[in-house]
């Protein structure tokens, strides 16, 4: 089975979260599954386009689900992939709301073209997971990450609301924990897998992602894990660059590497910095690693 | 007599009911949705409460409650009210209504999002390092992530350089027709 996807990498993988976006072409790659980048894309607006409008919310969307229509006329695509939540959150939206014709009129006349919006829209985790299966995952290991412990972070809208995102259970989705597992590592029970980290609160309000994202590394810590395992680059952002931050407004000693899955991927599937970018992580996971290396006895 | 001084505003329930599409007299004000918010610690109005306001037509506490700006849309009341009101989405009709009467009691949000919004139409993409200066410039306030600069840059986290899309007449061709539309 080969799978073509139009990807969509998101604002954030062009700087904070990099890593991300990397790791993710990789694990793609070595997985079949090829990605063609929407040409030109542009930002969907994030939380800020709808919490000021929905119009202009679904019309920066819209202009990205047209580029993709385009796409679909000159080859054939399996759909639209992202890796971001965020990103995904706001494209399926725009892609349920425009079943209004009125809006979808509207939209149009906005972005100034015709949309289809016809292709399935899912995260880059949802077609790993499902449309390829995790069992693909299992060819790709070579080394597999045994005796790591870890706790899978989905964030809040990765599954919700369950109506828009049609994926996995939106209080105890199991995708994440299952491939962790199928790489090697030993996944947690997390109860505070789907809670959320004070998303973009983090610029403006400190106080709150001190408290949520502080709850998310104390419970993590408690649970006994190495690491923490997110899907988001805004959680990853919030637990791993303002660590120290949340360490000073709570008190906290917290030194917890916080990676994004794809990267322990690429860690598993033996590939090298390149693709996993473990350097860009502000908690370094270094010392974490070559401790599981040593102890395993495969060398640091 | 303006609305806002109304204590009894029937056309801002119809409002807020036809722009968010959803049927508020189905909140049977059970709280699953408070229970299940995450930022309730920081709100002034629990979320059950804000949908009691909107239904009591009481809008002038409801649009200048600080609730509404810190909403993070983490669509946790959305997935568990038992009447499958898209509790959320009313949140964001709120913020909507509330910053078009001009009443914004969290500034700072409300200039990031403006900040955030103009380096789209600007770049077509966020660019991260000049979104953070123009917050910086709107609100008066030194940056409060000063402390993560050094440590961004050096990880190549914060690019120098703003990633413009090709085709930056379709975008402000667009923010130029929404405006249009709005008006
Ligand atoms: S969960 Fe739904 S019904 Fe219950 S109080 Fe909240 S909005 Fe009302
Ligand atoms: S979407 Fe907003 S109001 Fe609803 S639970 Fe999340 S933070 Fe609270």
């Amino acid at each position: 089975m080969s799978l073509s996807y139009a990807y969509y990498p998101g604002c954030s993988g062009l700087g904070t979260s990099l890593e991300y976006d990397t790791s993710t072409r990789a694990l793609c790659r070595s997985l079949g599954i090829e990605l063609v980048e929407i040409p030109d894309w542009n930002c969907c607006g994030s939380t800020p386009a709808h919490a000021v409008d929905h119009l202009l919310s679904a019309c920066l969307v819209g202009r990205n689900l047209g580029i993709a229509d385009d796409m679909a006329e000159e080859r054939k695509l399996d759909g639209i992939i992202t890796p971001c939540p965020s990103c995904l959150k706001n494209l399926k939206t725009t892609q349920h709301r425009l079943a209004d014709p009125e809006f979808h009129r509207k939209v149009e006349l906005v972005v100034g073209r015709t949309l289809k919006a016809e292709l399935p829209i899912k995260s880059v985790l949802q077609v790993v997971v499902e449309d390829l299966g995790i069992q693909a995952l299992a060819k790709l290991v070579k080394e597999p990450l045994k005796g790591l412990k870890v706790v899978p972070y989905y964030g809040c809208i990765m599954v919700r609301p369950p109506q828009i995102m049609q994926f996995d259970d939106p209080e105890n989705p199991m995708a994440l924990d299952n491939l962790l597992a199928e790489l090697g590592a030993e996944v947690l029970p997390f109860p505070l897998k789907t809670d959320c980290c004070g998303a973009s609160l983090g610029t403006t309000r400190k106080d709150v992602i001190a408290k949520l994202s502080g709850r998310v590394l104390d419970a993590a810590e408690e649970a006994g894990a190495d690491a923490i395992v997110t899907a988001c680059p805004l959680c990853q952002m919030n637990l791993d660059m303002r660590q120290s931050q949340i360490n000073r407004a709570n008190h906290s000693g917290h030194n917890m590497p916080v990676f994004y899955y794809s990267q322990l991927a690429g860690l598993a599937a033996g590939q090298g910095e390149t693709s996993t970018m473990l350097d860009k992580l502000c908690v370094s996971p270094r010392p974490l690693l070559a401790a599981l290396a040593g102890h395993t006895g495969e060398g640091a | 007599m303006p609305s806002s001084t109304k204590t009894f505003d029937s056309d801002f329930i119809a409002e807020v009911q036809r722009e968010s599409e959803q049927d508020l007299a189905l909140c049977y004000q059970c709280g699953n949705c408070t229970a299940g918010c995450p930022v309730s610690f920081a709100y002034d109005y629990p979320v059950n409460q804000i949908m009691r306001l909107v239904q009591a037509g009481k809008k002038q506490e409801a649009l200048s409650s600080h609730a509404i700006w810190l909403c993070a849309s983490c669509e946790t009341c959305t997935t568990r009210c038992p009447n499958d009101i898209d509790v959320a989405r009313i949140m964001d009709v709120l913020r909507h209504m509330a910053r078009r009467e001009n009443i914004v009691s969290e500034k700072a949000v409300s200039a990031f999002w403006k900040a955030f919004l103009e380096s789209v139409e600007k770049h077509g993409r966020v660019f991260e390092l000049g979104l953070m200066a123009n917050y910086v410039g709107k609100t008066g306030k030194m940056f409060t992530d000063m402390d993560l600069a050094p440590m961004a840059l050096r990880k190549g986290k914060l690019g120098l350089k703003a990633h413009d899309i090709k085709k930056l007449a379709e975008i402000r061709g667009i923010f130029d027709r929404y405006r249009e539309q709005k008006q």
